[in-house]
Formats: C-alpha cells, sequence, structure tokens
C-alpha cells in the first residue's frame, strides 16, 4: 500500500508539513517497495482557493490509501472520502516519524468534525 | 444623455455609500430619473438612507456542472480543464464543489461523453422597489457564499437604468469592484487621508485605469493631513472633485441614518459642486470620444 505524508521539504527525514492542501511537498511511501517518492505542491502553496482539492487529487492520482498531515479543511476531506483514502491528522515531527507513529497506530484517523482547517 | 456614475473606493468605510446615497437623492430632487443600485452586496446598507419600499423579490442564481455517472467516461478532461478546483475526477466518480464553481463552462466544453449539463444554484438575492421617485435595487449574497460577481451582474441587469445611475460598489480591487464599475460612464474614488487610504487609493487607481474609466477622487473626513493625498492627486494628475471636511455633525447625522445634505445645509452646497464637478468631467469626456469617433 502507498501512504502519503505532508513534507516541508522533499525528503523523509524533514518535518511533516502541518498543512494539507497548502503543503510544500507530498511524500508518497511505497510499504511494498520501501521507496519515496517526493511530489512538489508549490501549485497548493500558491492556489488562491482550492488547494485541498487540488493536493486531494495528486494524492488519488499516485493511488496512495492513506494520508498523513497535520490538519485538513473540509473541501480536502470531502475529497479524500470521497477517493475512500483514509485521512490521518496530528503528525508532527519528521516525516519518518509521523510514519512511525502511524505504523504503531498512534494516529488518530479524521472526521468530518475534525475537518475544520488551520493548523 | 444617460450617465452611469460608480461610486467606489479601495479602502472599506471611506463614505462610499454616504456619497452614493446624497448624491442619488439630490439628482432626484433636480428632476431627473434616477437609479440607484447596491451592488455591496456582501454588506448592502443604502436603504439606510433612502429608506425604499422593497416591493419585488427574487432569486439570484449562477449555473453549476452536474454530472451524469451513467454517461460519464472518466477521462479527467473536466477537472483537469477547470481552473478553479471545482470538480475532482476519482477513479470512479466524480465531486463537484459547487461554491468553487466560477460557471465559465469549460467542463461542458471539453466532455466528450456531453455527460455534463449546467444546473442553477442560488447563491443570493435581488430586492427592488422605490425609493420616493429613486428606483432602488439591491443585492444580497446569501451568508457564507464567496461568489458575488454573477449576483453583482444579475443586479445590473434586473434593474431599469435612470438618467443618472449610481452603482454603490463594494470595497477593495477585486473582482467585484470590477463587475460593479466595468460599464459605467464614471467612477469617482471616495478615500480619506490617512496611510490606508492612500494606500487603498493608489491601488484602486490602478484597477480603473487598467479599465480605461474616466475618474476623479473625493477626499471625505477631510482636515486630518491630506496633503499626502492631494501631493499623490497633484502628481498622478488626478481630478479632486471634492473634499469634504471631517465634521462631527455627519457622524451624528449618519449615525441616525440621516441624508447629510438633508440634515447639513452647508453640505448640501459641497455635494452640489461635487456633482458639477464630475458632470463636467463626464461631458468633457463624451465630446473627446465623439470628437475621436466622428473626426
Amino acid at each position: 500500500m502507498k501512504i502519503a505524508i505532508t513534507a516541508q521539504n522533499p525528503s523523509p527525514e524533514n518535518q511533516v508539513d502541518p498543512h494539507f492542501g497548502r503543503a510544500a511537498w507530498l511524500m508518497i511511501y511505497d510499504q511494498e517497495k520501501n521507496e519515496w517518492e517526493s511530489i512538489d505542491n508549490s501549485a497548493g502553496v500558491n492556489a488562491a482557493r482550492g488547494a485541498g482539492i487540488q493536493a486531494a487529487q495528486k494524492v488519488v492520482d499516485h493511488k496512495a490509501e492513506a494520508l498523513i498531515t497535520g490538519a485538513i479543511g473540509p473541501n480536502a476531506f470531502k475529497s479524500l472520502s470521497a477517493a475512500g483514502v483514509k485521512i490521518y491528522h496530528g503528525a508532527t515531527g519528521t516525516v519518518e516519524d509521523a510514519l512511525q507513529a502511524y505504523l504503531e497506530g498512534q494516529l488518530r484517523e479524521a472526521t468530518t468534525n475534525d475537518a475544520k482547517g488551520g493548523v | 444623455m444617460p450617465m452611469k456614475i460608480a461610486i467606489a473606493s479601495g479602502k472599506g468605510g471611506t463614505g462610499k455609500t454616504t456619497i452614493a446615497a446624497n448624491l442619488a437623492h439630490l439628482f432626484s430632487q433636480q428632476g431627473r430619473k434616477v437609479t440607484y443600485l447596491d451592488c455591496d452586496v456582501e454588506a448592502p446598507n443604502g436603504h439606510i438612507f433612502l429608506k425604499p419600499q422593497l416591493t419585488e423579490h427574487s432569486p439570484a442564481t449562477t449555473l453549476i456542472p452536474q454530472i451524469d455517472l451513467g454517461r460519464c467516461i472518466h477521462c479527467g478532461k473536466c477537472g483537469r480543464i477547470c481552473q478553479f478546483n471545482a470538480l475532482l475526477c476519482l477513479p470512479e466518480k466524480v465531486v463537484t464543489f459547487p461554491e468553487m464553481c466560477h460557471a465559465c463552462g469549460a467542463c461542458l466544453l471539453v466532455c466528450p461523453a456531453e455527460a455534463i449539463t449546467e444546473i442553477p444554484r442560488e447563491i443570493g438575492s435581488i430586492d427592488q422597489g422605490m425609493a420616493g421617485s429613486i428606483i432602488f435595487a439591491r443585492g444580497l449574497l446569501n451568508i457564507g457564499e464567496v461568489m458575488s460577481p454573477p449576483l453583482i451582474r444579475a443586479l445590473k441587469s434586473k434593474a431599469e437604468e435612470g438618467e443618472v445611475t449610481i452603482v454603490d460598489a463594494p470595497p477593495g480591487t477585486s473582482c467585484p469592484v470590477i463587475e460593479s464599475i466595468r460599464d459605467c460612464d464614471y467612477v469617482v474614488l471616495v478615500t480619506e487621508p490617512t496611510p490606508f487610504g492612500l494606500n487603498d487609493l493608489e491601488l484602486a487607481v490602478e484597477v480603473v485605469r487598467a479599465l480605461d474609466l474616466s475618474f476623479g477622487v473625493v477626499v471625505n473626513r477631510a482636515g486630518l493631513n491630506d496633503q499626502p493625498m492631494l501631493d499623490f492627486c497633484t502628481e498622478q494628475n488626478i481630478l479632486v472633485l471634492a473634499q469634504l471636511p471631517d465634521d462631527r455633525r455627519v457622524a451624528e447625522a449618519y449615525s441616525r441614518g440621516q441624508l447629510i445634505c438633508e440634515a447639513l445645509p452647508d453640505f448640501k452646497a459641497r455635494f452640489f459642486s461635487l456633482m458639477a464637478a464630475m458632470e463636467t468631467a463626464i461631458l468633457g469626456r463624451q465630446i473627446k470620444s465623439s470628437e475621436r469617433s466622428n473626426p
């Protein structure tokens, strides 16, 4: 399975980006291959509106089945839920820390009530 | 010749509505057929001063795409063409975000399967009526809605124009302002002599110049520190139509919902000279443009 994690820089040793739609990068971890792929999300950072929807499209296009981030907004939540992507929020530290926390079951899955946006 | 005059500003709270309502009232008193359009649809308040009898209420809509999933071939073209992120193409469905849609219709054009139709979505309402002999119309955007230009467009096309049409524009320099002022014969930029007022006036001047509109400036609450504002207008060769002094009596009359020109006779004279300066500028522009078309 593939897992997407928001990142401030394109490397797993870097910090998790607390935003989803406006995250600088999306890191995609492929569990089977144990490989990382980095996706530039500068379009989202600079988007006037609809950044969450745009970023969700990237997550879906890269076939990630779970997303790990700091906080999620309502449109991103609606997009990812419709695509069946599981959303885990409240991640902090490095991208690797966040992945570890997720694998150990320490991250909470977001619900509609959490999807208020903001950090 | 009919005149359509927009009252705009960069900064909010400079006195657009005060000026617009007083102008509408005084033009009407001169026996002219006046229409007042409150295009500040996020917070229309011209009715407080003009006190119209609103007799007609109608919904205003914009178009959004509706996807027929039976016909959709999931090619993703609609999602890619949309510049506003209003469509999300998933492997087996298309999710629409109506509040993001600008009703440009591009998704319809690119869909190879004819799976998209447009349906109306209500974004606000239009109220119309008479304020004395003034034709009064205002738009009111629904709470939580952000897409005001289609409502402003509907308001402007619905209301009957007068010999003088006063367009009370929203503050700022973005799409709602442009939609309000683009087809006007003249723009009055209302400002105040503060650093914020000057900064936002500079932005507003850029907008009206980009639209190639004739305009002049009213300095409201004058007497604070007017020189930087006046220097800017001189440097830029901008006509200052009037300087309305900062006066507590104006604030008091305003807070009671009164028209300044009625409450304060000395201000009535100031408004008359503003109207004269404006009409001279509009006439000058009309003569110039008719010379250009009939050399």
